[in-house]
């Protein structure tokens, strides 16, 4: 019996999915406790009791950790010290001025390291590579001994054009680590080795802040585990999308920010594997925000240009998720000029949506939901502290539908098709902008409230299929069991490709590629088949934006690549420029472990599955679609037989989500598992 | 007001928003010209058919475009119906950047393209893009002595660069005659015309799903209710008459100072701006065209009251007497390189003065308010090439009444960010010295100002030609409420073994510098707010030990360290 457990921490829950393969085949079990905030390993512990299983059972853990984005995000990070270039140590606080906001002039920026613990050395590397003055290594000395007396956990050295030539970053390194306490020691070069000296130096901080807070955190995991008898591997989920091993997971620490939103993007890639499809639009609301994402041909996007927060660049390969302010939580209101307003305003989960019974008073897209029908007003008397239907109904009376002049229905209705419209705003931001027609997708729900919302969503777009994934809720445990292993590799070139030495090229995607190789070959016994993807990041002469191109591999010819980057642009800008010379600015290898996969169709017990669709019918309830009050069957999803079609107006209520099927719209399930709704 | 009206007016807004900020971000991730594709210099929206009054504009587009380009149609619409320029086809588009015309400076590009619905018009697309060189006397075009317009640059009335689709070869080849380091401009023009095709078939889309009589109505509507938003923050404003002043160091020729004048009303939910009693038209390149002015002042009430949306009906409240007589209201050919980055900040900053005095917790003390342009023209003999490197660089914002001044904030008519040191260094034969904190630049306050950049740099080979077009070189940002102003802006140039400062303080062009030679800016911090006396002593101490002041300033200021 081999068992692995895919745990990931979420803002509120904790989820849990561990597979055990057996002789018999596979079985799936699930839990779901809330997320213990001061320490997160005491949920991941309690998840597996809640599995009814030990530690000791398990044979792997791959843990997806908000902790590192948290900790970013309160600005509860280490101490750091920086050793720098003399004149600029200023960098990581004047920034590349602006302001948090187009308009207002208000708000503050703090940098992540104070200006008393930013030291300069003399040294100085020109762009292209020569040393102007050499470093000078008593000073790096002296700035070291200074900072560790000031108390720093941890340091970042970071050099002007060191990506260039990393010679003097990796010389102060070695002069820092013979002094410095741990081995808590970040260079600028060696996470990106890209210009850019504020975005570079930035993820540099980033990785210093967090890396004290990971490396204590996933200390206290391992040894937790172990004391529960648990002495095998743990992998941690990264923001590319990939695990990594916790052994290694601590030196790129700043790779683990955001991976929360990539491991669902993950999920949803390997289910769409595994019902042959190949495009879709990921759709995962939950009650503040709404993260989307694309993945195109199976493959997520991935962007290197993520900011975490305001001033806070993390130019790092991450699976592009656009996340939108809008959730269930999002507050609903008529603004002073009589216009009806969803968001940006959040009752967030406190006090939350009126309907959460925890005192709050607004009405949200949640409550909508609870007023139409489309969510069960029945489960309200199971919450604590109960509310009334017609408590949210005189919310939204008192608020909405008085000031507008509609009804309360109309009021909550509109509220839908609002927040349906922001949502729409995010979804052509990562399909349409980037040269997609969101009409060759399916879209993807997920999360608590994306199944809700997506058959309305996928009408306003013109998306012809929903897909609702089996669990809904436990989508991001989903995407710790399924993410493969991975490794970025990134150098900067900038050099015009009609003046590229090919055999130059070859060798560094080689290099790439072997580096990368040696860490994922850690984890062979995880892995099935390890892919090696090339690509380069190009632009026309005297831009500044980059475009991706894939390679075919690393033994490419000037004239392939040309090609495949005038196409590329194309793609996305309907323009060809032949009088304009293209430059290759990095290159960029990324190794993937694949990990075996595993029949998602055991993630519905057989067991719990119903004969005949009408066998899995709970009954009716009324629900108000199409500005009418119309009678929705209601179905419970783990009976629902595969096979199985429902015509809307209907409801599908499970554990974790529920999913509206509008009127006119067909359901299926097909041979997974997956509701499959023709919108 | 039926119940679909509402909902499908929240719909037509955010739907019409999502055209304008798709066509900004497909404009500057395809744009060669730096200033666009990293600074964001450029805006984009959607106009009327009759009045081009302003239907939408992106929500990433520079603020000081945000009124001028209604103005920019409107005189299009005017010409044609005069018949001095061709009727609209499918597929054209307007190439115009005449500062009079609604414009700015010659520098700015507006592109203007008719939308055809069932074979008739049914509004205006347009986009402003700030190109890098548009011919003229100083290479980047911010000449700090020209006297008349020509000296500045190449000035185009509207003519149809493309005709049904196709660009005409030969207006092309006169452009790309009269202006430097043509040879990329081909690829601005193709991502300038590309952006507004974006939007055009965004935009189709959306008619086609609410038809064209809803779509109009809804537009008519949301400008009504813009209005009444705007009217409903003004109404908050205590009625009363609200003094203020603004001064620009010099015009680049003639070396005195010029004042802005600004007497606010505030009666009702209207907000008047008389700007009576301001410097006449001046010599040198600091005159406002009308429509810069008129923007001026929105894109400031709009900083006050971010959260109200652009549109026409937004400015309805607002009323702006013409300032006829006086440099805010330049006409023909009065040279107007400086009017929008330097002039339109002035006037934003007259705008804050008046306001902090009726709403004082709304509004910040005066933030660095320049853009400092900074052009080195030169030839590259490593590259065999000639080059205009621009640096632009932000400043101190003003301390308000919840906390201090943010640090290198963008100029307040724009949101562009300036480029790093290591792409700057990449492209051009300079070497920074250093990139750091103007160290006590902030204005004393409760609240302090923010502070400004201080940046040194070498140029590595050959000779070139440095200009500057800045202010506040001779005053520095006031503080209010009692807090001290900011840190002036300061330029010099180290050659020959001496130092150079500019007669003109912060405006001065085609300084010639060999290899070797050091150009060094410090921008302004912003004003201070409160009184320094009741700033938190710990908060004193911590600024001491950042180096943000020496203790000797911290006693001078604060009277404690």
């Amino acid at each position: 019996m081999r068992r692995v457990a895919g745990i990931d921490v979420g803002g509120t829950f904790t989820d849990l999915l561990l597979t055990e393969a057996g002789p018999d085949g596979l079985a799936v079990r699930l839990a779901k406790v809330p997320t213990t905030a001061r320490n997160q390993a005491e949920g991941v512990i309690a998840a597996i009791a809640a599995a009814e299983r030990r530690p000791a059972d398990l044979d792997l853990v791959i843990h997806g950790t908000t902790a590192t984005t948290n900790a970013v995000l309160e600005r509860k990070t280490a101490k750091v010290g920086l050793v720098t270039t003399a004149g600029f140590r200023d960098v990581l606080e004047l920034g590349r001025r602006t302001r948090p906001k187009p308009y207002g002039l208000f708000g503050t920026f703090a940098p992540l390291i104070p200006r008393e613990l930013r030291r300069e050395v003399p040294e100085r590397v020109m762009a292209d590579g020569t040393v102007r003055t050499p470093l000078d290594e008593d000073a790096v000395r002296e700035a070291v001994r200074a900072l560790v007396a000031e108390g720093c956990e941890a340091l970042v050295i970071h050099f002007l054009h060191a990506y260039a030539n990393p010679a003097h970053e990796l010389r102060a390194g070695a002069i820092a680590r013979e002094s410095w306490p741990n081995a808590y020691v970040t260079l600028g070069h060696a996470l990106l080795s890209e210009f850019r000296e504020y975005e570079r130096g930035t993820t540099a901080s980033v990785n210093a802040a967090v890396q004290p807070i990971l490396d204590r955190y996933v200390a206290r995991l391992q040894r937790e585990l172990r004391e529960g008898g648990f002495s095998r591997d743990l992998l941690v989920m990264n923001g590319n999308g990939g695990t990594v091993p916790a052994s290694h997971v601590v030196h790129e620490a700043a790779k683990t920010v955001m991976s929360g939103p990539a491991s669902g993007v993950m999920a949803a890639a390997a289910t769409l594997a595994q019902t042959g499809l190949a495009n879709a639009i990921t759709y995962d609301m939950g009650g503040t925000s709404t993260d989307v994402a694309l993945i195109a041909g199976g493959v997520p996007e991935v962007s290197a240009e993520l900011t975490i927060d305001y001033g806070l660049p993390i130019h790092l390969p991450m699976v592009d998720v656009h996340t939108v302010g809008a959730g269930g939580g999002s507050i609903a209101s008529v603004n002073r000029a009589g216009m009806l307003q969803v968001g940006p305003e959040s009752a967030g989960s406190e006090p939350g949506p009126i309907g959460y019974g925890r005192g709050g008073t607004r009405p949200t897209i949640t409550d909508a939901n609870l007023v139409l029908g489309r969510l069960d007003p029945a489960r309200l008397t199971a919450v604590r502290a109960g509310v009334s239907l017609d408590a949210i109904r005189d919310a939204f009376a008192r608020d909405l539908a008085g000031p507008l002049g509609m009804s309360v229905e109309e009021a909550a209705a509109a509220v839908i098709r609002l927040g349906n419209v922001h949502m729409t705003g995010a979804i052509r931001m990562v399909s349409l902008s980037r040269g997609y027609d969101p009409r060759d997708f399916v879209l993807f729900a997920f999360g608590g409230a994306g199944p809700l919302h997506a058959v309305a969503l996928a009408r306003e777009l013109g998306i012809p299929e929903v897909l609702v994934p089996a669990r809904p809720g436990l989508t991001n445990a989903l995407g710790c069991l399924v993410a493969d292993l991975r490794q970025d590799r990134v150098n900067t070139l900038n050099r015009p490709l009609d003046g590229l030495d090919m055999a130059d090229l070859r060798a560094t995607l080689e290099a790439q590629a072997a580096d990368a190789l040696a860490v994922v070959a850690e984890e062979a016994d995880e892995i099935d088949e390890t892919t090696v993807r090339y690509g380069a990041d190009m632009q026309f002469r005297g831009q500044t934006h980059l475009i991706r191109v894939a390679l075919p591999g690393p033994d490419i010819t000037r004239e392939a690549m040309q090609a495949l980057f005038e196409d590329a642009y194309h793609k996305r800008f309907q323009v060809r420029l032949p009088e304009i010379r293209a430059v290759v600015v990095n290159l960029v290898t990324s190794v993937i472990g694949r990990r075996r996969a595993f029949p998602l169709s055991s993630l519905l017990d057989p067991a719990a599955r119903a004969g005949t669709v009408e066998d899995s019918r709970l009954g009716a309830r009324p629900l108000y679609a199409d500005g009418r009050w119309q009678e929705a069957a209601v179905y419970a999803r783990e009976a629902l037989p595969f096979g199985a079609r429902i015509e809307g107006p209907a409801v599908v209520q499970q554990v974790d989500a529920t999913t509206v099927i509008e009127p006119g719209a067909v359901a299926t399930v097909d041979d997974i598992g997956n509701l499959r709704i023709r919108a | 007001m039926s119940a679909i009206d509402a909902l499908t007016l929240a719909v037509v807004q955010a739907g019409l928003q999502q055209v304008c900020n798709e066509m900004d971000i497909a404009f500057s991730r395809s744009a060669f010209s730096p200033v666009i594709a990293e600074a964001d210099d450029r805006s984009d929206g959607i106009y009327d058919r009759d009045t081009g009054a302003l239907v939408a504009q992106g929500e990433y587009g520079l603020p000081v475009f945000v009124g001028t380009m209604q103005y920019s149609t409107g005189e299009l619409i005017r010409l044609i119906r005069e018949g001095r320029v061709g009727a609209p086809e499918p597929g054209d588009i307007y190439i115009v950047n005449d500062p009079y015309l609604g414009g700015t400076h010659l520098m700015d590009v507006r592109f203007v393209k008719p939308v055809f619905v069932d074979g008739s018009l049914f509004c205006w697309l347009q986009n402003t893009g700030h190109w890098p060189d548009i011919g003229g006397m100083v290479p980047g075009g911010f000449s700090a002595h020209a006297t008349e317009v020509e000296q500045e640059g190449l000035r185009l009335p509207p003519v149809k660069l493309f005709k049904r689709g196709a660009m005409d070869p030969e207006i092309f080849s006169i452009i790309s005659s009269n202006i430097r380091v043509a040879d990329q401009r081909i690829g601005d023009i193709k991502a300038q015309g590309a952006a507004l095709a974006v939007g055009e078939t965004r935009l189709l889309d959306l008619i086609a799903k609410y038809g064209r009589d809803n779509l109009d109505q809804a537009i008519r509507e949301i400008r009504a209710r813009s209005a009444e938003r705007m009217r409903a923050e003004i109404r908050g404003i205590p009625d009363g008459v609200y003094r203020s002043e603004a001064f620009v160091d010099s015009d680049g020729v003639v070396n005195e100072p010029l004042r802005i004048a600004l007497t606010m009303t505030k009666a009702g939910d209207g907000l008047t701006f008389d700007f009576a009693g301001s410097s006449p038209p001046c010599r040198g390149p600091m005159n406002s065209v009308i429509a810069t002015t008129l923007s001026s002042v929105y894109l400031a009430v709009k900083h006050v009251f971010p959260d109200v949306p652009i549109n026409a009906g937004t400015f309805e409240p607002l009323t702006v007497l013409r300032p006829e007589g006086t440099f805010l209201d330049a006409r023909y050919p009065r040279p107007v390189s400086g009017c929008a980055a330097e002039v339109s900040q002035r006037i934003a900053e007259a705008v804050f003065l008046a306001l902090v005095q009726a709403i004082p917790d709304r509004v910040t003390a005066a933030p660095a308010g320049t853009s400092g342009n900074f052009a080195l023209g030169g030839f590259d003999p490593a590259k065999d090439a000639p080059y205009v490197m621009y640096q632009i660089t932000g400043g101190g914002y003003g301390g308000n009444a919840d906390h201090d001044g943010l640090t290198n904030g963008c100029s307040t008519i724009g949101i562009s960010k300036t480029a790093p040191v290591e792409v700057m260094e990449q492209y051009y034969p300079v070497l920074f010295r250093r990139f750091a904190l103007h160290e006590g630049s902030g204005g004393a306050g409760a609240h302090r100002g923010g502070f400004g950049v201080h940046y040194e740099v070498e140029l590595l080979r050959g000779e070139a030609r440095a200009s500057f077009v800045m202010d506040h070189g001779r005053f520095g940002p006031p503080g209010v409420q009692g807090g001290r102003d900011g840190a002036p802006n300061v330029v010099r140039i180290h050659r020959d073994g001496g130092v150079f400062t500019p007669p003109h303080l912060s405006k001065d062009q085609n300084i010639a510098i060999r290899a070797g030679d050091r150009v060094e800016v410090m921008t302004p911090g912003g004003g201070g707010y409160g009184d320094p006396r009741e700033r938190d002593p710990a908060l004193i101490a911590r600024d001491v030990a950042r180096g943000y002041y020496t203790p000797e300033q911290a006693v001078a200021l604060w009277g404690r360290r």
